[in-house]
């Protein structure tokens, strides 16, 4: 089984109603999601896209036993659809909104401390388990069932590093979107976590960019539980403008740890092969695989 | 989004939070009237732009009466004034700020940011050194840093910790634990993602003045401070990126050659990264947001068609579950046909609708190659933008 999302996963969708909510529950159906409840305010008793839409998350999950949300909600509301959730002890939530105040984030970083869940982005593509199960709103195309995690700030680069994945003959086990923003839900050490004990999955990637301290945490936390998969990362920004946000707001150098070195250094002092360029990740870990098989 | 010095202040003393005596001065004759009003022989003029690191730059002058200030504001006023955070063109100085000098008995740096570390508000606080700037740049190590719950609410002793790390004790100290809580409360109340007293002065007589101010306002979050997105200076520094944001695209200007249209900050990433490896220098760094249409895009595409030094278009697109390739292939017909410029073309194309935006493209006529692989991509225009292919 992959991580975090299975066949069992039951999905409510927060803000299935608007417009990016219809159209990627639609498509999360017909990846073959079990989509189970709508939430929207004021909607509740109607039914959209063939989904029953309840008024809260409380009402939802008692009614359908949804165990893992997925937000919409557009930035404004986005922090209180998150502590919703939170409080009614939804399981997993993944929030797929750009643009969350940073403070409201705050705010659900507070509410998460002692909760039953397990928060992923917000400004993640989601969750996916190829063949499977799709929380999300990636392109699933080129995405394959197999033996690799991939865990990654970008969006982009996770549609590209799959590909590429897929291609080296490696399918996925699951791929998760940690999301763009500074101050976000579960980060690569809780992914490696997973990954490591989760039985399908046989080596990692993680695609990490300049900003922030994600990528050393995760450094750190291999030092102190050991590289039990192989893993391979990709560190994109090193051409980057120091000081210039560059499109993720958490994708800023502003001090030095902040640089694609510190972070390539950090990872590659505890095992964790480096991916010379973003076009050779499938590659990489092809070969990190062999090695292993050796 | 970065508010200047004179606002920053405006905004803090709302909060309680004590400033010098100063006025906005727009022209020499204003900063010489401000002066007499202040009334003191002791008072600064200080360059207004958006950026730090003006008095190490010539931007911040000591005078000692209103034809001092007259003089320094005219030599200030209209002039461009570059300090080591603006870049080498440098910010042109459209007001000064007219300042009471304060005696200092002790000068700190306090700040509070959001730690992406600990996913919350950290109090930062040091003794000020001449050396400011590039100890923070270091990391200031040794700087003690508090965690602030969103209510203000923190461990038993963390401030009182902070104070005697500071040297503080007694009244002194009782003052410092308020302002952090004033501080904290404005953080919160303006959405907030950075405020930096630099330095705060604890004055011989007892007080705690801050003598220069920063306020980062998050710009996720300004959709809820109309008062303060009025302070937003459009005239200065992030013009074409805010242009570019209401297009729902991500866009820095740099310097090189080659135009680059990617859709993902991470795919962007990699590819500044890949030109780079390939020898190349990049014109921009752009990401079009998944929101954006093929006429916002049109209007990313065309800043690269009219900047003049870019000479090759790179476009390196996946089309994700969100925008399709062909999307992206409207908005460069479109920016071509407006802008009437040849720019020759290396696209890397792949993802949902790529069949479809590579028939749509077929009907450009224009110079382009197409790759299968971004590395190649990447090599061939820089060999373009060298002369070389």
């Amino acid at each position: 089984m992959a991580a975090l999302i299975d066949k069992e996963t039951r999905l409510l969708c927060q803000g299935m109603t608007g417009w990016a909510g219809t159209y990627h529950t639609d498509r999360m159906i017909q990846y073959g999601t079990n989509v189970v409840a709508g939430v929207t305010p004021g909607k509740g008793g109607t039914t959209h896209i063939g989904v029953p839409v309840f008024n809260t998350v409380a009402e939802a999950k008692t009614a359908t036993g949804a165990n893992a949300s997925i937000v919409f909600v557009p930035p404004a509301n986005a922090g209180r659809a998150m502590l919703e959730a939170i409080e009614a002890e939804m399981p997993l939530v993944v929030v797929v909104t750009e643009r969350v105040p940073v403070l409201d984030m705050v705010r659900v970083r507070e509410a998460l401390v002692g909760s039953r869940t397990r928060l992923i982005g917000p400004n993640s593509q989601g969750v996916l388990a190829p063949e499977v199960c799709k929380i999300g709103v990636m392109a699933t195309d080129r995405a394959r069932r197999g033996p690799i995690g991939v865990a990654s700030r970008s969006a982009s680069l996770t549609s590209e590093v799959v590909s590429q994945l897929t291609a080296a003959g490696l399918g996925q086990s699951t791929t998760i979107g940690i999301g763009g923003d500074p101050v976000h839900g579960i980060g690569f050490v809780e992914c490696l976590d997973l990954f490591f004990k989760d039985p399908e999955t046989q080596g990692a990637v993680l695609v990490g960019e300049i900003g922030g301290t994600e990528e050393q945490e995760a450094a750190r936390y291999i030092r102190e539980a050991g590289l039990k998969k192989p893993v391979v990362a990709l560190i994109v920004g090193r051409a980057a403008p120091p000081q210039c946000r560059m499109g993720h707001a958490g994708a800023l150098t502003a001090r030095p740890s902040d640089d694609a070195d510190s972070k390539i250094k950090a990872l590659r002092d505890v095992g964790v092969v480096i991916a010379p360029s973003a076009h050779l990740v499938g590659a990489t870990m092809s070969e990190a695989f062999t090695q292993r098989a050796a | 989004m970065q508010l200047h010095e004179f606002q920053a202040k405006d905004l803090l003393r709302r909060y309680r939070v004590d400033t010098p005596p100063g006025q906005i001065a727009l022209t020499p004759d204003e900063a010489a009237a401000a002066a007499r009003q202040i009334g003191s022989d002791a008072l600064f003029v200080k360059a207004q732009i958006l950026a730090g690191s003006r008095a190490a730059a010539g931007g911040v002058r000591a005078v000692h009466s209103p034809s001092g200030a007259r003089a320094a504001a005219a030599e200030l006023l209209g002039r461009k004034l570059v300090t080591s955070q603006t870049g080498p063109a440098g910010y042109v100085v459209k007001r000064v700020l007219v300042e009471a000098g304060i005696v200092a008995a002790q000068e700190f740096y306090v700040a509070l940011r959001v730690d992406p570390a600990v996913g919350a508000i950290v109090v930062v606080a040091g003794a000020h050194r001449p050396d400011i700037e590039q100890h923070l740049a270091a990391g200031a190590p040794d700087f003690p840093t508090v965690t602030l719950g969103i209510g203000g609410e923190r461990r038993a002793g963390d401030i009182a910790d902070v104070c005697r790390r500071l040297g503080l004790t007694g009244e002194i100290a009782d003052k410092f634990g308020e302002l952090i809580r004033r501080l904290h409360h404005a953080f919160v109340e303006l959405d907030a993602s950075l405020i930096e007293i630099n330095p705060l002065i604890r004055t011989e007589a007892g007080a705690l003045i801050a003598a220069d101010a920063k306020i980062v306002i998050d710009d996720n979050a300004v959709f809820r401070h109309a008062e303060t997105a009025q302070l937003r200076s459009e005239d200065e520094v992030d013009l074409i990126q805010l242009q570019a944001q209401r297009h729902q695209i991500n866009y820095v200007q740099m310097d090189g050659n080659i135009g680059i249209v990617v859709n993902g900050a991470g795919l962007g990433l990699a590819t500044l990264d890949m030109v780079h490896a390939a020898g190349g220098v990049p014109a921009n760094f752009m990401d079009i947001r998944t929101t954006a249409k093929s006429l916002d895009i049109a209007h990313g595409v065309g800043m690269i068609l009219d900047n003049p030094r870019a000479k090759v278009l790179l476009v390196n697109v996946y089309g994700g579950g969100m925008q399709a390739c062909d999307t992206v292939v409207d908005g460069l017909a479109i920016a071509f046909r407006k802008s009437g410029r040849v720019m020759p073309m290396v696209l890397r194309i792949t993802g949902n609708n790529e069949n479809f935006a590579r028939m749509r493209l077929a009907n450009f006529n224009l110079p382009k190659t197409e790759c299968t692989d971004m590395w190649q991509a990447a090599t061939r225009a820089t060999a373009i933008a060298q002369g070389k292919a």
